[in-house]
């Protein structure tokens, strides 16, 4: 028997019937079509799947769809706007904070979650917000550093 | 991983999710965060015929200076509790251990009810709530009772609560003037702890009048190491003092083997993280 839900997503207000077990990434994969959010190890560990729920980083993995009622939802497709890359998409490219790529769009979303409450973190700071987050091949090197440029940027705009 | 198949209720209210549990006494499960629960269904070690959602009753939310205790409401998130000024001034090892749980993800999502009531060995509120004499409430139908946390974790997952009772709500004595700190050691980021050491201690006149020591992951429930405990009670404070009474910590300790910890390493673990918690409570080195 189908839950009705009303989500925003990107800005945009879904409404769908789902099954109450329906894990929001899930949804947001299959039913959205939005498959920029990834699933990695599906157990609450490594990030890949973060989004933010009402501004603050989760692990849709872990979410049901149905407790995402009457929430927000951001996805790494609603940073951009007007397609200009949000600057945190700016900065892992602009300092190869990524190499295959999985990881990225789980360590971006959190990124973004962690300057909105620390704008200007420190290294290890970063490397503590980013603690839920794991990259496979890169090491952290790389993504601190964007994490680094992309609040410089922020600060400046 | 799929959850198994269930029904789903969010009750707009505590009255209508009491009546909801009443109706469902032995397959309903309630739902906070879902960071405890979720994994377990994922993995079809838990399978609730029907699952009760806290998240849309409004007031359960909510952390209150009131006379002599703090009175968290209990789906504050740990985030929320971490940040918290009031906690960090009136309960500081409460912030101390809601801030290493799990990760920033983790710590958005979990709540402080949904950790208590899931009485895991392993997790960090636990220990930190029976240093603090925290009283825990619970509600039915049938009214509201108050369980001290040392009578509320009784075995491994298994609490005080009965199958009709909703935890509602945590409350703590202030603990101006303790010093505290909750250390744990982990063997990869965001995990769980190995071992944990939560401890508390007052003082007077530069003499401990009372230390509470609880540890982590020790057993199927918190435990108090009380050698610690009388060996630093009535003693000035010193390097010396803390060092002799946290060799004690693993005095009496039985923990059982896991794939990442033998038992003897356990025990080191609880020496270890008792001298550091006592030493940064006390700021000593």
């Amino acid at each position: 028997m189908g839950v009705p839900v009303t989500i925003t997503v990107n800005g945009i207000q879904r409404q769908d019937e789902v099954e109450a077990r329906l894990l929001l990434v899930y949804y947001l994969r299959d039913t959205l079509g939005l498959t920029g959010t990834h699933v990695g190890c599906d157990t609450t560990s490594c990030g890949a799947c973060t989004v933010l729920l009402d501004g603050e980083a989760v692990k849709s993995c872990t979410v049901l769809a149905v407790q995402a009622d009457g929430h927000a939802v951001t996805t790494i497709e609603g940073i951009a706007t007007d397609g200009q890359l949000h600057p945190m998409q700016e900065a892992f490219w602009a300092e190869h904070g990524l190499q295959c790529g999985y990881c990225t769009p789980g360590m971006i979303m959190a990124s973004i979650a962690l300057l909105d409450r620390l704008p200007r973190p420190t290294p290890e700071q970063i490397r503590e917000g980013l603690e839920g987050n794991l990259c496979r091949c890169t090491g952290y090197q790389n993504i601190v550093k964007a994490v680094q440029t992309a609040a410089e940027q922020l600060a400046r705009a | 991983m799929i959850p198994a198949a269930f029904d789903y209720a969010a009750p707009a209210s505590l009255e209508e999710a009491m009546a909801l549990l009443a109706g469902h006494p032995d397959d309903a499960k309630l739902i906070a965060g879902g960071h405890s629960l979720l994994p377990l269904m994922k993995l079809r070690l838990a399978t609730p015929q029907l699952l009760v959602d806290l998240g849309k009753i409004p007031d359960l939310r909510y952390i209150e200076e009131k006379g002599d205790h703090l009175a968290i409401g209990a789906m504050t998130t740990h985030y929320q509790v971490s940040i918290s000024e009031a906690v960090r001034r009136r309960a500081g090892l409460l912030a101390d251990s809601a801030a290493v749980v799990g990760d920033m993800q983790v710590r958005n999502r979990g709540t402080v009810g949904g950790s208590l009531a899931h009485a895991d060995p392993a997790s960090d509120l636990p220990a930190a709530a029976l240093a603090l004499g925290a009283q825990l409430v619970a509600r039915s139908r049938s009214g509201e009772r108050v369980i001290a946390a040392a009578d509320f974790f009784q075995d491994i997952w298994t609490s005080a609560l009965e199958p009709e009772e909703i935890l509602t709500e945590v409350r703590i004595p202030f603990q101006d003037g303790k010093a505290q700190a909750y250390e744990k050691f982990r063997q990869r980021a965001g995990d769980w702890a190995i071992v944990g050491a939560a401890v508390s201690v007052a003082r007077r006149n530069g003499t401990i009048d009372r230390a509470d020591v609880i540890l982590t992951n020790v057993g199927p429930t918190p435990v108090r190491a009380r050698a610690v405990e009388s060996a630093l009670q009535g003693q000035p404070v010193s390097p010396e003092v803390v060092r002799a009474a946290a060799e004690q910590a693993a005095d009496g300790l039985d923990p059982a083997p896991e794939l990442k910890a033998s038992p003897d390493y356990k025990r080191h673990l609880a020496r270890v993280l008792t001298r550091r918690a006592l030493e940064r409570a006390l700021q000593i080195s």
